[in-house]
């Protein structure tokens, strides 16, 4: 009761101390966030500029991602996530579409949008020998083509190359398109369709004034995330490619095995940073895309 | 621009066994407007889709300026629609969204369209986003672009019951004002009475998917065809009369029918208005509650067990305070029965 | 009807495209009849795979110990941070959602530096990846327990809490934290369905887990591994099932 009493500088000089005291709660947060966190990026962000004699700084690391295998692993990562970003869109976008023409709270979309949460996290290793399994050497698709005379083969195994993670990395891509796209879907509100109708308008030109132009901004932002997907995956590439290493995270796992012999764990933090880079670019693209999303389908 | 006659005629719309539409017959005159009234569910909506094409009607026709539109699409009858809300395209801005319609037509757009900006008042806001304007303002675009399109005919479907108070009156008054400038054959959908009185040349009292009474407004509220008209346009009280001839005795009042029946014990439905309640001091009846809305106020009284509402002047309240005995006395307007 | 016969055609191609990978590895694991009998026998498992044996139980301890690290650093500071220290949401947000941008892979790198002091330091033990896990899931943890917290008026029921004399302890337990439960139970759920699935740091820092153990044994077991895989990825299915079905569900309820 004593408290009501209490005048205005006594406040303004309370608050201080309480703030200080109500940080204190946040200290085993931070703590953790910074060691497992904020150092580690700092030390891909540091090392990326640091020589490999452990002081000094150089340019080297960054120059060196410059080099032409580098530059080459660069392009088929990026190429990978593209093609596996842009099949994934347009499969997922028809997927969702598919989905949305149905009953809202249908028992078919509800098991479907649950069952893409569960096919957009699933990756790396299981993935991978999911696709061995049903496409690999003796895989069951194999097998059943080769006995009808087929052989997918012939022309050289592709699944452990470009195409083969293209098609595997779609098989996570999809889902996760239907999960981004279909909010934006459920925005487009029927009385556009009938307003537009009212207006004279017929199906054709729905798509391409009314629809498409809303829609394309949620489509090319989910892409994007598709893209940031892919080219930050690593564990399906690393259980399907066990030679070479075509792209950029493979090329990361040899720089951090081969530390010991080469010395070449900072060009592994420039690659790093390279990635992080290409990450962020893509994410700041789609959060703006994303905005747009909000305000026009929210 | 002079309006078209429109016609309905014998609709009806069945969803499994529900009628939302039960053989209804509409006709609405050129350049008029018409209100459909009637509470949710009634089909008055369902009524205005078919004739703007957007739902089929499982029987009856549609005729438009003479012509039978009834499987006509919905992008061929020429007709401007507004909303509830939402309908604007959000990608567009004002300009755009209502030059939408012409541009489909291919016609020159950006004459008419900054006239119908200039006729709902909002040629200052041409450049923004729907996002960025009100809720009425909103409406007035949706009005414009429907309008733009010089359309036979001009479909509101509850265009103002998403707006606050204040705006709703505005915007209504503003839509009458408009609409009889354009001269446009108007339906117009809604299931606020006052809304209906105010704006329309007749209004159309619906309910499950049949029309009760199609009337001017001063007809629908003065003498209700049907007991469902009397009760859901305006306050009514239902008192026990007794019908003898073409004369019905409530509370000791001998007052004129509607329509005649038959002589026996009924259920009159008499306005407040139609109410008088005056102080005397020698009277058994009570007043209850007395409640200041305004210029008018009420207060309700119990007379022998029912209770009556009455309507009076507000400089009249502070006569009535809650236990004042009073006088009840019943103008004598034609009444309907229940 | 054209959109019938568009929705069923998109669906039933989509439906064969993901199912036949499972239906593979079904077949595949039953190509030997042993396989699926072996590892429902869990001392034998043991006997002839250590490393797999060796990867599950790792696997399980760090699902077990990340979701209990996560909740316990994640629930206070979120609650905290809604009720004192709002002004730091933003930070808490931006941090938490940080590793999205952050492949596994580059995560990695700046950890191996990290984890040579966690060698010194507690030695290394498979159970150390609890640590890098923790950052992993807390974009997915931390928009769960942010929605649930969404959801209620925090700071309403604190206030009345306190008010009939409830300490911060006592409105954080015994107020807040019941009526987040579901929010907790999700992001816990997506927790231990992404550490049974992680291979990017337990392989690149040297330690085993399941996924690990099984790309080992992928090598010399085709057959098992497989069978390993299929069972890991049901489990995960049926967790993330039961969530998602569970978070719909709710939904629709309320709205």
């Amino acid at each position: 009761m004593a408290e009501i009493a209490a005048d205005a500088p006594q406040r303004v000089a309370r608050r201080p101390r309480l703030r200080g005291a109500a940080l204190l709660g946040t200290v085993p947060f931070f703590a953790f966030v910074t060691i497992f966190l904020i150092i580690p990026t700092l030390a891909v962000v540091i090392g990326a500029f640091t020589g490999d004699g452990g002081r000094g700084f150089t340019l080297d690391n960054v120059r060196a991602l410059g080099d032409e295998y580098i530059v080459a692993a660069f392009g088929r990562s990026i190429t990978l996530s593209a093609s596996s970003a842009i099949i994934g869109a347009v499969l997922g976008a028809l997927l969702a579409y598919a989905l949305v023409t149905g009953k809202p709270d249908g028992l078919l979309r509800r098991m479907v949008t649950a069952a893409a949460g569960v096919l957009a996290q699933f990756g790396g290793v299981t993935l991978a020998f999911a696709f061995l399994a049903t496409i690999g050497l003796s895989g069951f698709v194999t097998v059943w083509l080769q006995e009808h005379g087929l052989d997918p083969y012939a022309n050289g195994v592709w699944l452990f190359e470009l195409p083969g993670l293209t098609l595997v990395y779609t098989y996570f891509q999809i889902p996760l398109m239907v999960i981004v796209f279909l909010p934006a879907l459920d925005g487009i509100r029927p009385q556009w369709r009938e307003a537009h109708v009212s207006l004279g308008g017929n199906t054709w030109q729905y798509w391409t004034r009314v629809a498409g132009p809303l829609l394309a901004p949620a489509f090319l932002g989910s892409t994007l995330l598709l893209f940031a997907n892919a080219f930050s995956a690593y564990a399906t590439a690393a259980a399907l490619v066990s030679q070479g290493s075509p792209i950029v995270p493979l090329q990361i796992r040899g720089a951090l095995t081969s530390e010991v012999v080469l010395g070449q764990a900072n060009l592994g933090k420039a690659m790093a940073l390279g990635m992080v880079v290409v990450v962020a670019v893509v994410m700041t693209a789609y959060s703006l895309l994303q905005r747009r999303t909000a305000r026009w389908l929210g | 621009m002079t309006g078209v006659a429109v016609h309905l005629d014998g609709l009806r719309r069945t969803f499994g066994a529900v009628h939302a539409l039960d053989d209804l017959d509409l006709s609405i005159e050129p350049g008029e407007l018409v209100a459909l009234l009637g509470p949710s569910g009634c089909g008055k909506t369902t009524a205005l889709r078919i004739l703007a094409g957007l739902e089929e009607a499982t029987a009856g026709r549609v005729l438009v300026d003479g012509r039978d539109v009834t499987r006509l699409p919905a992008n061929k009858r020429d007709m401007g629609m507004v909303f509830q809300a939402y309908s604007l395209f959000p990608h567009l801005n004002t300009l755009q969204n209502v030059e939408f319609g012409l541009r489909l037509r291919r016609s020159s757009a950006k004459n008419r369209a900054a006239e119908m900006l200039e006729l709902v008042g909002l040629s200052d806001l041409r450049d923004r986003y729907p996002h960025q304007l009100s809720g009425g303002q909103q409406q007035r675009v949706a009005l414009a672009r429907a309008l733009a399109i010089e359309p036979q005919v001009l479909l509101l479907d509850e265009p103002l019951s998403a707006l606050d108070a204040k705006v709703r009156v505005q915007l209504r008054d503003e839509i009458r004002r408009i609409q009889t400038e354009v001269g446009t054959t108007t339906l117009f959908v809604t299931h606020d009475q006052e809304e209906a009185l105010a704006i329309a040349d007749r209004v159309g009292v619906m309910r499950a998917g049949r029309l009760e009474q199609l009337a001017t407004p001063s007809e629908v509220y003065l003498r209700p065809a049907t007991a469902f008209v009397a009760d859901f346009v305006g306050l009514s009280n239902r008192l026990p009369g007794t019908v003898t001839g073409d004369t019905v005795e409530v509370l000791g009042h001998r007052l004129p029918l509607v329509t005649p029946h038959a002589d026996g014990a009924v259920t009159a439905l008499i306005r407040p208005e139609a109410i008088e309640a005056v102080p005397d001091p020698d009277s058994t009846v009570k007043v209850l509650t007395s409640s200041f809305l305004g210029s008018l106020s009420r207060v309700t009284v119990s007379v022998d067990d029912h209770l009556v509402v009455a309507q009076v002047p507000s400089g009249r309240l502070p006569d009535l305070p809650p236990g004042t005995p009073v006088r009840i006395t019943i103008q004598p307007v034609a009444v309907a029965l229940e | 009807m054209a959109r019938v016969i568009f929705r069923w055609t998109v669906l039933s191609v989509m439906g064969v495209f993901f199912l036949l990978p499972l239906v593979a590895m079904v077949e595949f694991s039953t190509r030997d009849p042993e396989t699926w009998p072996l590892l429902v026998d869990w001392p034998r498992l043991s006997s002839e795979y250590p490393a797999l044996a060796e990867g599950i139980l790792a696997s399980l301890a760090q699902a077990a110990l990340t979701s209990v690290l996560m909740l316990a650093l994640l629930v206070p500071t979120a609650v905290w941070v809604r009720l004192r220290l709002p002004g730091l949401r933003r930070l808490v947000e931006f941090l938490c959602l940080l590793p999205l941008t952050i492949p596994a892979i580059v995560l990695v790198v700046g950890l191996a530096p990290v984890y040579a002091w966690v060698n010194y330091l507690i030695g290394g033990s498979s159970l150390t990846l609890v640590f890098a896990y923790t950052i992993l899931v807390l974009p997915y943890a931390y928009r769960a327990i942010d929605t649930g917290l969404s959801a209620i008026d925090v700071k309403t029921l604190a206030e009345a809490a306190r008010s009939l004399g409830a300490g911060w302890t006592t409105v954080i337990w015994r107020v807040v934290l019941p009526n987040i439960r579901s929010a907790v139970l999700s992001a816990a759920f997506l927790t231990v369905a992404l550490v049974l699935g992680e291979f990017t740091i337990a392989s690149l820092l040297h330690r085993t887990n399941l996924q690990v153990a099984i790309e080992y044994l992928g090598k010399s077991s085709a057959t098992v591994s497989v069978a390993v895989s299929l069972a890991a990825l049901l489990l995960a299915f049926a967790l993330l099932l039961v969530l998602s079905l569970a978070g719909s569900s709710k939904k629709g309820k309320t709205s």
